[in-house]
């Protein structure tokens, strides 16, 4: 081969590596980066880096997702109490008629705005508990006011209507249920299992961390505090491991997505335990947390039964309205930060829905049995 | 000025008729592979001669279990995504081989359990441990200083630090890091929260300086030889005895500009020694990490280096365990 064909060849060679890498450098930065300007909000001291990064374009576009709905018009009193007016009013006796329709008219445009009063009622009989999903919005009612009355740490005044979750859909946009395994196409046998990650994990701004970080912390009580904030030295008194740090670390990712806040909105990363310099929106975050956790636990798994006569919501609606009630391991979906945020720091931007609904408040909290519906 | 001596890239090679086949080699030694050859691209970047290659018992064994390493962890991988090639390709970045769970403590786990994790841990440390015996060796067979061996031991040293020292000192196989190219970055992120803050371990912070320096002197040396090599610059070592026109400009320049200037042995001693420093302070940073210190940051605060900043809100926020009960 002679000189000149060489230099030849390895030129081509080279402009055309050159062209190709080119192009993929445009594409890869085009398609991954977020151009500028964003607005950083400082949010610490001087000197921290603690500051909330908005993108305002994504901040204008999310903006319909946290719109409140057209308040339900407020009616007068017709001095007869619901108790009274219908027959097996369970959880809403003491509530005024006419202020129980209002709430009626309500829920329906919350929660089942397609369906309408007959995803919850029997047309023939309104009073009847023939239709599973009556009994469920009655627990559902009282858990409305129990989270809004004992979970004020976390909710505040601003507290919580149906359609915090709900948003027009009988069952919440964001929800989760444990894994399959198979599913998660993991292994079998003898190979190597992967530990609950190292895949695309989406509960985990698809790093390859933990993909399930709600069972254990949303659902269980495991441990979510990794670092040693008493002392600085070993002293064999903190046996958390990096594994379990991972773990932390994936629930953080999905604090973060759901509030669409970045880490400094509650921690100093100067040292994220530490609580001294950390936001009081961690305190309200770890509230929340434990608030979580109770609604699992205390609202949702006790109608597991329910949901797995009727996995895919009443018969009645019809196989169109079909949404699944449970997961892949026959659990039901459960709630986790997601549910109610939606990628806002507050749900709804923190519009005070509450306050326009004072029926809410008035849900009786006593016993209501839960088999009465099954059929 | 001519473009002959805008000497960014490689544009002269020198090679005899044949290749060169090596000097002799000493009794009981293996014979080379091959008889070498001439690849013009090489020539643009590195020397042209191809070959031949030095084998032996310590590179095939090394390779062997390096091989053995590599296709415990890519089965692995591959397994857990049901054996699909195309996901294989497609998580390859997520996918890992975990160690066992640190239940397991150091007793030996089941294989699905860390078991092949610490086989291919077994297998590629052996890999790497004969091949540093080979760089040894034929350093020596060459009449060769060991120079290359020492500063890849020291690489190896912080390796050992991490997946086996670090990991029998803490009790644990399941300190140690996963193989997998997200994962075990992800294990990085989440070993310097566990440990408050990475940065304020002062060894890590030796480290950084000396692999920040080394970049630096790496680019402030080559820059230097390419600039004086159309007066001789690139015969660097004999100018360290018999200096002439480069190396005075070289030298007068970096007077010029920072008032001091290494000589052409002595910056080969500086970056050595940066590039060795590296792993060696990396590598005590983190085997203190866990049996001595457990909180960085508190261990920053206590000798004095760490700032204290004001609370964020007047009063400062209380850990909500402590006030709310649980």
């Amino acid at each position: 081969m002679s000189k000149k064909k060489d230099f030849d060849l390895v030129s081509t060679v080279g402009w055309t590596a050159t062209a190709v890498l080119g192009v993929a450098a445009a594409f890869y930065l085009a398609s991954t980066f977020e151009r500028p300007p964003v607005t950083a909000i400082q949010w610490g001291n001087r000197g921290t880096a603690m500051e909330l990064v908005y993108n305002p374009r994504t901040v204008a576009r999310e903006l319909p997702r946290h719109a409140v709905p057209a308040k339900e018009e407020e009616v007068d009193k017709s001095g007869i109490p619901s108790r009274e007016a219908y027959q097996n009013v369970q959880v809403l006796g003491d509530l005024d008629s006419a202020e129980f329709l209002r709430l009626m008219n309500a829920i329906t445009a919350w929660v089942s705005p397609q369906q309408g009063c007959t995803y919850c009622h029997n047309p023939e009989n309104m009073a009847e508990d023939s239709v599973y999903t009556k009994i469920v919005t009655r627990k559902m009612l009282q858990m409305t006011r129990v989270i809004n009355e004992s979970w004020q740490a976390h909710v505040g005044q601003t507290g919580v209507t149906c359609w915090t979750c709900h948003r027009g859909q009988p069952v919440p946009a964001y929800v989760w249920a444990m894994e399959s395994p198979e599913a998660g196409r993991r292994t079998r046998g003898l190979m190597s299992s992967a530990a609950g990650q190292n895949t695309v994990s989406t509960a985990a701004g698809l790093s390859s961390l933990p993909t399930d970080p709600f069972t254990p912390f949303l659902l269980e009580d495991k441990q979510i505090r990794v670092t040693t904030t008493w002392t600085p030295m070993s002293v064999g008194d903190n046996r958390m491991s990096i594994k379990q740090t991972e773990w932390t670390y994936a629930l953080m990712f999905h604090f973060s997505a759901a509030t669409g806040a970045n880490c400094t909105f509650c921690h100093n990363s100067q040292n994220f335990g530490k609580w001294e310099g950390s936001t009081p929106q961690r305190v309200t975050a770890w509230h929340g947390i434990a608030m979580t956790r109770a609604i699992n636990n205390d609202w949702i798994v006790p109608l597991t039964p329910l949901w797995q006569e009727n996995p895919k919501g009443p018969p009645e609606a019809g196989a169109a309205a079909s949404l699944a009630r449970l997961g892949p391991m026959g659990d039901a979906v459960k709630v986790n930060c997601m549910t109610c945020h939606q990628g806002a720091h507050k749900p709804l931007l923190g519009a005070r829905m509450l306050a326009d609904y004072p029926e809410l408040n008035a849900v009786s909290l006593s016993l209501i049995p839960l088999r009465a519906a099954m059929r | 000025m001519p473009l002959e001596y805008q000497n960014i890239f490689t544009r002269v090679q020198v090679h005899g008729p044949a290749p060169n086949p090596g000097v002799p080699l000493p009794a009981g030694d293996e014979a080379r592979l091959g008889k070498g050859t001439f690849v013009h691209l090489f020539g643009r970047f590195g020397e042209a001669q191809l070959g031949p290659i030095y084998l032996g018992r310590l590179g095939l064994l090394s390779i062997v279990c390096g091989l053995i390493a590599i296709v415990i962890i890519g089965l692995n991988m591959w397994a857990s995504v049901n054996w699909d090639p195309i996901q294989f390709v497609r998580q390859f970045f997520w996918l890992a081989l975990e160690p066992p769970p640190p239940h397991y403590g150091l007793r030996i786990p089941p294989l699905q359990d860390g078991g092949w994790w610490l086989m291919a841990g077994f297998f590629l440390t052996a890999s790497i441990l004969l091949w540093w015996l080979r760089t040894y060796r034929r350093a020596r067979a060459l009449g060769m200083g060991t120079h290359v061996a020492w500063a890849f031991a020291s690489a190896i040293w912080l390796y050992l630090v991490l997946g086996f020292i670090r990991p029998v000192m803490m009790g644990s196989w399941g300190e140690a890091v996963p193989f997998g190219i997200f994962p075990h970055l992800d294990w990085t992120a989440a070993f310097s929260i566990r440990y408050g803050n990475l940065f304020y371990n002062p060894f890590h912070a030796l480290s950084i300086v000396f692999l920040y320096g080394s970049t630096l002197l790496f680019a402030m040396h080559g820059a230097t030889v390419l600039a004086v090599s159309r007066y001789g610059g690139e015969r660097e070592l004999d100018q360290t005895i018999d200096r002439g026109t480069a190396y005075e400009r070289a030298a007068l320049f970096w007077r010029w500009c920072m008032g001091f200037n290494a000589t052409s042995e002595s910056i080969h001693r500086w970056a050595w020694w940066f590039a060795v420093l590296t792993p060696l302070t990396g590598g005590i940073g983190i085997l203190l990490t866990g049996t001595v210190v457990d909180n960085w940051y508190l261990w920053a605060v206590k000798h004095g280096f760490a700032p204290m900043y004001d609370p964020v809100v007047p009063g400062g926020v209380v850990d909500p365990l402590l006030t709310a009960g649980r």
